[in-house]
């Protein structure tokens, strides 16, 4: 895993004057996985994000991706990764087709008219493709602004919080999409303050608080941290989500699992 | 990655053009207040100035209604800048393999796009409202290159309040000292008219050679000396805002 690593993290660490945001992270994603680095709000998730994106400087340490150095090559970590940020990075006064075609001439691909359609087709979009992105749903806009990160076939794609903000429905559209990455041989590092989410999608999961990590395992891992559960019979109420979903016409469950019966035993609310 | 700096850049500036395209509005605004105010000040008010010749005050007028047209019109300019940082799409391009320098360089190119078209506007209307000039194509050539050189310089200015704004009245603010800057200038009366220090000031600031000049061109009159303090002043406050504000942009993206 040490060597075929798309993303490498050591020792990174990052001060907003007083504020000593990430103190010593280690962090290893392999090579076509999804890490999910879960963290409440405050915990340093986007900072750590932000350095791996060459937007920020970290303090100490060093970080590579896709075996570049994000203080020594930045143009070839630019190359290599992608990042979604937490607010959509979209062009409102141009369509959906138009913000594709300049993230594409921007990458200096050869044909980007080309690229365009087949990522619209892909994130179903093809109907809303010559609309303006201002007139996008929530959940349209998140998937053209991940479709914009795709654009080049990036080997690394950073999500920051893509599902923040969303309703249900745009949050399992999401998560396909993030899925279906993996699945074509992408690393994914994707933030998140749902565990859910993070259950759901993650082949790894790493926990940063107070800015370090304190844990990182598979989730069968993480769960033996704690005594076997305790059997107890419980009444199945469906949560509000549920309900929300089957009433509204719940789009199809992600398929990747055996999640598709409610997982959680849920908390007493 | 500096190959690409002339590519990157006209994606970027075709992106921002056509912002522009689709709200023509903005070429539009930027020319109704000049034009107003030129309407005002020949119709209403110039019948009072004395401008001590026989030249008729539209032809007096138009210079400095020229640099007040781009005055206005670079406060846009700071207005798609914060806007671009606010909405996050800046940060994209950040961490995108792109020359850094080509997302600032678009908008400006887009500035001057823009108030080379607001000034044709406004030329055109002072056609129409008796502008008359027998300048050869090498004056109008002038008049040109000192426009695009004013608009230059003060796009970044203008590029400075974009990239510090913290609030988008913040970011076109700054321009309205820039708009009232002719007022106290020979643009509309001449100074000897003025009290001494506000003559004072009005001769020694850098929209009356400006004016001056371009007046000149347009009065096929000779230039003088007064074209080269103009060009000290314009490539001088250019130098110095291009220098701020990329060193402020590199604050920013590091």
């Amino acid at each position: 895993m040490s060597t075929d690593a798309a993303i490498r993290v050591r020792g990174i660490e990052k001060s907003y004057k007083d504020l000593h945001v990430l103190r010593g992270v280690d962090l290893d994603v392999a090579e076509g996985s999804i890490l999910a680095l879960l963290g409440s709000n405050g915990a340093g998730k986007t900072t750590l994000v932000r350095i791996l994106a060459t937007l920020l400087r970290a303090d100490a340490g060093t970080a590579t991706v896709h075996g570049f150095d994000v203080a020594d090559a930045p143009g070839d970590v630019r190359r290599s990764i992608s990042l979604t940020g937490q607010f959509a990075a979209v062009d409102d006064v141009l369509t959906g087709r138009e913000n594709l075609v300049l993230v594409a001439r921007l990458r200096h691909l050869a044909d980007p008219r080309t690229t365009a359609d087949a990522l619209l087709t892909r994130f179903s979009l093809t109907d809303a493709g010559d609309r303006k992105a201002s007139t996008y749903s929530g959940g349209m806009r998140r998937r053209l602004d991940i479709a914009m990160s795709l654009v080049g076939d990036p080997p690394v794609i950073v999500l920051d919080e893509p599902t923040t903000g969303l309703d249900p429905q745009a949050r399992i559209e999401v998560w396909h999409t993030v899925a279906e990455l993996a699945r074509g041989g992408t690393t994914v590092l994707l933030t998140t303050q749902y565990l859910d989410e993070a259950e759901q999608l993650a082949d790894r999961i790493a926990i940063l608080h107070k800015g370090t990590i304190i844990q990182n395992g598979t989730l069968a891992e993480l769960k033996r941290l704690l005594p076997p559960a305790e059997v107890e019979y419980v009444e199945k109420q469906p949560s509000l989500e549920d309900v929300f979903l089957a009433l509204v016409g719940e789009p199809d469950r992600i398929d990747t699992t055996d999640h598709t019966a409610p997982r959680t035993g849920q908390e007493p609310r | 990655m500096t190959t690409h700096v002339l590519a990157d850049t006209g994606v970027l500036t075709g992106r921002s053009l056509r912002h522009i395209l689709r709200s023509p509005d903005t070429i539009v605004t930027t020319a109704v207040t000049p034009i107003a105010l030129m309407l005002l000040f020949v119709y209403v008010l110039g019948g009072a100035i004395d401008i001590g010749s026989d030249q008729s005050y539209i032809d007096y007028l138009l210079p400095g209604i020229l640099l007040i047209t781009i005055a206005s019109g670079i406060a846009y300019t700071a207005y798609r800048l914060f806007l671009d940082l606010q909405g996050g799409i800046f940060e994209r391009f950040q961490s995108m393999p792109i020359a850094r320098s080509s997302v600032l360089w678009a908008h400006v190119l887009t500035s001057l796009v823009a108030n080379v078209a607001s000034v044709a506007i406004v030329v055109g209307v002072a056609l129409l409202m008796g502008f008359r000039t027998g300048a050869s194509l090498g004056a109008w050539l002038a008049v040109l290159a000192i426009l695009v050189l004013f608009t230059l310089a003060l796009t970044w200015l203008a590029v400075i309040a974009g990239l510090s704004a913290t609030t988008v009245d913040g970011a076109s603010a700054f321009s309205y000292p820039l708009i009232f800057l002719p007022f106290i200038s020979s643009a509309f009366v001449p100074t000897d008219s003025m009290p001494g220090p506000v003559a004072w000031f009005a001769e020694n600031q850098p929209v009356t050679s400006v004016v001056n000049t371009v007046r000149a061109l347009f009065a096929e009159q000779p230039v003088g000396s007064e074209i080269w303090v103009a060009l000290g002043w314009l490539v001088g406050i250019l130098a110095a805002a291009y220098a701020a504000a990329i060193a402020l942009y590199r604050r920013k993206i590091s």
